[in-house]
């Protein structure tokens, strides 16, 4: 990096220079495992998953058929991916019974569970963006121009409307989430092209750009998941100390700052996958998993017995990062 | 609750014209993003005549509209005949298929694959598979064809599940000998489900008989022509103006 490109974005070498020891504090304070407790399950979920379904074609061993589309648990119980069946809606044909009660399933599971769990907790995609915003920090690049956060809704919007208008599931041609599971369980390996500009996508052109800014599968299970009860809930913001380790690591940073100085300590945007790194990387164990109806009586109660909930203007992170956050909104 | 009336942070406001400015922009981005990928889609979307879609399948259009790409028929084919295409495989992306003559459809009487669809991409009505249409055989190429020269091969005929019914055997003379005979394979396409065991068992290093798709196998009369069935169809009726 340049000392000219230094001098202009003092706010984000201060931001740069915390996180080349990335989230160390943590380590120190929790130890390595600790401190990657959630990444690890949840690499553990995501390739646990996968290996269940591929049980089936590599071994013989039949629990899932099918993939992330459709499929069926023990010739019983079906699930479909919701938005290849609202594709199928939109383009006018009725599917068989089973399929419908297949995406009712998932889409309960993931009202109650959260949405966007599917995003960090299951989906292979998820692997190669990590990847990709794990290499940008590791390798020191320069933050990149932001795309608004919002055009996932309307690819989401366009997704459904091209079935409508041609009576074919266009998007499902290059639909990155299912081209992991039909690699290693059908064998066709043509579609990892896709994934591969992904990844390039996410690491030169724009950062956390097909999870964070453009998924359409991600932004319905957002919409599917907004009034779920589990949630990330800084339940501790009053200890928080700006140290920005976990702006550095989440996927979707606008979701942290009402959370950690605003009045409710939920993180309930929609947007927040809840991959649980944020929990990971802060020394202070600020962030936990619960339920937002506890989640909000908690912090009242604690509100009003300590001020640190109300933000001095002169606290560090008000005067170097805030205004950059809020830009991301 | 005083905490509440604070505000501690400033949510930022969109006045109209932004939201319009953006709304348009993001208007415009989707549009073309749309037309691109409409493009590719039907320029990859048109089926190759060699992949055949699984028993039961419906009308393509109809096919690729309800199809998830789940892979279930995949699985549940106990011949590994079906497969989910790939970029440039000649079926959409995801979607199933099978060569025939690669591994044919062995015609199942269970019809697992059917049972096994989720969404009615295989038409869950049809129970008997003799009455499946993945296509049409056609014996394409006379020239090669063994028993077109009067050699008596009929490997096609006799790997026909429906023998002497979808294949059978016209006797006719041979010409060149002028005192034998050639027994040539003659698919009628009624009863043929285009299961393509016969592609697949043809000798020759390129099969004399393929299976097309029906649009590409079969003619279709007019809707005014009166002839259609010619051997009920007597001159008193046609001159009756009888319309059948």
């Amino acid at each position: 990096m340049s000392n000219q490109f230094m001098s202009t974005k003092t706010v984000n070498s201060k931001a740069k220079s915390q996180m080349q020891g990335e989230h160390a504090a943590a380590i120190a304070e929790l130890g390595w495992f600790g401190a990657h407790k959630y990444l690890l399950l949840r690499r553990a979920v995501q390739l646990g998953l996968l290996g269940l379904f591929a049980l089936g074609p590599l071994l013989g061993v039949w629990l899932f058929k099918g993939n992330l589309s459709a499929s069926l648990l023990l010739d019983t119980i079906p699930f479909a991916d919701p938005l290849v069946s609202l594709q199928m809606l939109a383009s006018g044909h009725i599917p068989e019974l089973n399929l419908l009660i297949g995406a009712a399933l998932v889409i309960l599971f993931y009202a109650l569970a959260g949405g966007r769990v599917f995003c960090s907790w299951v989906c292979p995609v998820n692997l190669v963006t990590d990847t990709a915003s794990w290499l940008r920090r590791k390798l020191n690049l320069p933050r990149t121009s932001e795309l608004p956060r919002n055009l996932r809704y309307y690819l989401l919007a366009l997704v459904l409307l091209l079935p409508l208008l041609t009576g074919n599931l266009i998007w499902e041609w290059v639909n990155p989430v299912p081209l992991v599971y039909r690699a290693v369980l059908f064998g066709s390996l043509s579609g990892l092209w896709i994934l591969a500009a992904i990844f390039l996508l996410d690491l030169f052109i724009a950062e956390r750009a097909w999870c964070g800014h453009l998924c359409p599968t991600g932004a319905l299970f957002g919409l599917i998941g907004k009034w779920s009860p589990i949630k990330i809930v800084a339940s501790k913001a009053s200890v928080c100390d700006n140290c920005m380790d976990c702006f550095a690591v989440c996927p979707e940073r606008q979701v942290l700052k009402p959370a950690l100085k605003g009045p409710n300590p939920v993180i309930s945007n929609p947007d927040c996958t809840q991959c649980g790194r944020c929990i990971d990387v802060c020394a202070q164990r600020v962030f936990r998993y619960q339920t937002r109806f506890t989640a909000t009586q908690a912090q009242l109660s604690t509100s009003d017995s300590t001020d640190c909930q109300s933000p001095s203007t002169t606290s560090p992170i008000r005067q170097h990062i805030a205004p950059k956050a809020e830009k991301d909104q | 609750m005083s905490q509440q009336v604070k505000r501690p942070f400033t949510v930022k406001q969109v006045n109209r014209r932004q939201f319009l400015a953006t709304t348009a922009k993001a208007g415009c981005v989707m549009g073309l993003v749309g037309l691109g990928l409409t493009a590719t889609a039907k320029s990859q979307g048109q089926l190759a005549p060699q992949a055949c879609r699984p028993p039961g399948a419906l009308e393509e259009s109809d096919f690729l509209s309800a199809c998830v790409r789940c892979g279930l028929c995949v699985e549940a084919c106990p011949y590994d005949t079906l497969s989910l295409a790939r970029w440039f495989d000649g079926a959409a992306t995801g979607t199933p298929f099978f060569t025939a003559r690669r591994i044919p459809c062995e015609m199942c009487e269970d019809i697992p694959c059917i049972k096994a669809c989720p969404s009615g991409a295989l038409d869950p009505q049809l129970e008997q598979i003799s009455d499946a249409k993945m296509g049409v055989a056609v014996l394409i190429d006379e020239k090669n064809c063994l028993n077109f020269k009067g050699l008596r091969c009929d490997v096609c005929y006799r790997v026909c599940p429906l023998i002497d019914n979808a294949i059978t055997l016209e006797r006719q003379r041979n010409q060149h000998s002028d005192h034998h005979a050639m027994f040539l394979p003659t698919v009628n396409s009624d009863t043929c489900t285009g299961c393509g065991k016969c592609e697949h068992a043809c000798v020759l290093d390129t099969a004399a008989i393929k299976v097309l798709p029906t649009a590409l196998a079969l003619g279709k009369a007019a809707a005014h022509d009166t002839y259609i069935n010619t051997e009920e169809t007597t001159l008193e009726m046609l001159n009756k103006g009888l319309m059948l």
